[in-house]
């Protein structure tokens, strides 16, 4: 190109102001959207606001967190979101949820994974039914995994029960014992195909003549496995299940929609949304609502610096 | 050599855990969707009767098709007003060197991380002041924060792989930005368009919190909402054969569009992830 510098840099100029431009819809968008929907949340969780009348929010400070009134005979009474045991019981459910889901679908993950990377007559066959699992709304398997389920009528009973895994029909949704049971078998029923395809992602970067070299040092399939896949497909693998942890603290509708009113499977979303809007404790919701993006947003920063320092330490 | 006989069987026998798992639920929602009356609660494991009923029930019953329009309308909406102020923000961000641009990227990521339930009172507030309440536009409106992070994350990954020798002749011809995305780059990104408007109207079709949480009538449900909140005369009589018929209504057009776009679906599924 010979165009002269005074030129070159007025076409500079001029392509950053067309970029701020091209930009500003993006980012109007999503201020209004999440950064300020966002900071009101923050803000609500600090006040009394009541749905019927938000506009008349009061500051209470931590209130709503944790507050403490002394006793004239001495003894505090502690109240508060900190306190609360609903709290912690969703809590306790969303880690518990989260941590089994995502390592079941880790494991069938790489088993499926493993299958499509192998050559095989039918392949394109798995491909495409692994992904109908993907593509059905989470209500619509609620649903149908509720009436599979179903303590009378479900197809889920009766196939166990001649398979001799049960000796009695289970309420799987409604019995306490089984309620996060049910939750997790649709889980990692939906989302496994997920974790199966970025799995596969990072299998099909491993140059073949590996494996080749390895078969004629006789290396068995087994020690193969562990000594060359893992390693090798471990970054994909550790994306992966860090964008699966991410979404399944948060996860909502199934839980809404299959397991209705069941303390076992009470998440931090489940217990924020019922204050915010069916309890009227607008406040208090948001509080909870709160320290659950606080939570995720540490969990977030973790990963990307743990990936920073690995990538760091592997170019060294 | 009967050791790769077994070895082949065991194989095919996995292969086939896999798919009856995967495919057994909806194909048993579809078999329960076609019986009626008594026969729904006789447990079968093939098809043995075929019956409509279900299906011309639910068409004609409350507002099931008035949901269905609604999912349409607002998917579709959702997917052209992303894509629009995606396709010039990834062109900003991908091919324009700027102060801040990767700190920009990252909090677009981050906002794609960002659990719905944190916005979910601010976002209450700024539809009902905006007057969108109970309005599918209320939909359209909130439904940005999860698609527009996507789109844009996947059309810059896109169009920062394209070289730069395609821009340089309309440069040299004293082109505007807008020109050159619209004339050089159009062209050259449907595929890239067609899998992230595909990404992100499964993504609309389905959502199902703001969906909830921002409408209250039944005329302006989206179709997850409606089929949430089916229930029979009591909380114990679900109409499984009416929700069976709906459920597959809802999830047969995706599952069509997925298996005809299973390559582009898994590749920009893939883009979103690894890269991430």
């Amino acid at each position: 190109m010979t165009a002269s510098p005074t030129v070159r840099s007025e076409l500079l100029r001029q392509r950053s102001r067309s970029a701020r431009l091209f930009l500003l819809p993006m980012i109007l968008a999503l201020a209004v959207v999440a950064g300020w929907p966002l900071l009101r949340t923050i803000y609500f969780s600090f006040t009394d606001a009541s749905l019927t009348n938000i506009d008349a929010a009061k500051w209470v400070g931590f209130k709503n967190y944790l507050s403490w009134i002394q006793l004239k005979s001495g003894r505090t009474i502690y109240s508060g979101l900190l306190v609360d045991p609903a709290w912690w019981n969703a809590v306790w459910n969303t880690v518990r949820f989260s941590v089994i889901s995502v390592a079941l679908e880790a494991v069938f993950g790489m088993i499926i994974a493993l299958v499509l990377n192998a050559e095989f007559k039918g392949r394109g066959i798995v491909r495409a039914a692994i992904l109908i699992p993907w593509a059905i709304p989470t209500i619509v398997s609620a649903r149908m995994w509720g009436w599979m389920m179903n303590d009378q009528f479900g197809i889920l009973n009766d196939l166990f029960m001649r398979v001799g895994l049960i000796d009695h029909p289970i309420a799987w949704t409604a019995s306490s014992d089984t309620a996060m049971i049910a939750v997790l078998i649709v889980d990692v029923w939906k989302t496994t195909p997920f974790m199966a395809l970025l799995i596969l992602a990072g299998l099909q970067m491993i140059p073949g003549d590996i494996y080749e070299a390895a078969r004629i040092d006789g290396v068995h399939p087994v020690k193969q496995f562990f000594r060359i896949t893992l390693p090798l497909v471990k970054p994909a693998l550790m994306v992966a299940i860090i964008f699966r942890l991410l979404d399944a603290m948060r996860i909502f509708d199934l839980i809404y929609v299959l397991t209705p009113n069941s303390a076992q499977t009470k998440t931090m979303s489940v217990l924020a949304r019922e204050n915010l809007i069916d309890f009227d404790k607008f406040a208090y919701g948001s509080a909870q609502s709160t320290l659950l993006f606080l939570v995720i947003a540490l969990m977030t920063m973790l990963a990307i610096w743990i990936g920073r320092v690995k990538l760091d330490g592997g170019e060294r | 050599m009967p050791m790769s006989i077994i070895k082949n069987t065991a194989f095919y026998a996995l292969v086939a855990v896999i798919v009856v798992c995967a495919v057994f639920p909806f194909y048993y929602a579809i078999i329960t969707s076609f019986r009626t009356g008594s026969a729904i609660f006789t447990i079968e494991y093939w098809p043995t009767s075929f019956s409509v009923a279900n299906y011309v029930n639910v068409i004609a019953s409350g507002s099931f098709a008035r949901n269905l329009l609604n999912s349409i309308i607002v998917s579709a909406c959702v997917v052209t007003l992303s894509l629009l102020m995606a396709v010039t923000a990834a062109f900003a961000l991908s091919r324009v060197r700027f102060r801040g641009r990767s700190l920009l990227l990252l909090t677009i990521l981050s906002v794609s991380m960002f659990p719905q339930i944190a916005v979910l009172a601010g976002l209450f507030e700024v539809i009902r002041l905006l007057g969108l309440y109970n309005t599918l536009g209320g939909l359209v409106f909130s439904y940005m924060i999860f698609t527009l992070p996507f789109t844009v994350w996947v059309l810059t990954t896109f169009m920062r792989d394209l070289p730069v020798e395609i821009e340089e002749a309309a440069i040299v011809d004293g082109a505007t930005p807008w020109v050159i995305i619209t004339r050089v780059f159009l062209p050259l990104m449907w595929p890239a368009l067609v899998t992230t408007g595909l990404l992100a109207f499964i993504a609309a079709w389905n959502e199902f919190l703001f969906a909830l949480t921002f409408t209250s009538s039944t005329e302006t449900r989206t179709v997850p909402v409606t089929i949430a909140l089916f229930t029979g005369s009591s909380a114990h009589e679900v109409p499984w054969g009416i929700v069976m018929a709906a459920s597959v209504i809802v999830t047969v057009p995706l599952v069509v569009l997925v298996l005809i776009f299973q390559r582009k679906i898994i590749s920009g599924l893939t883009a979103g992830g690894v890269k991430g």
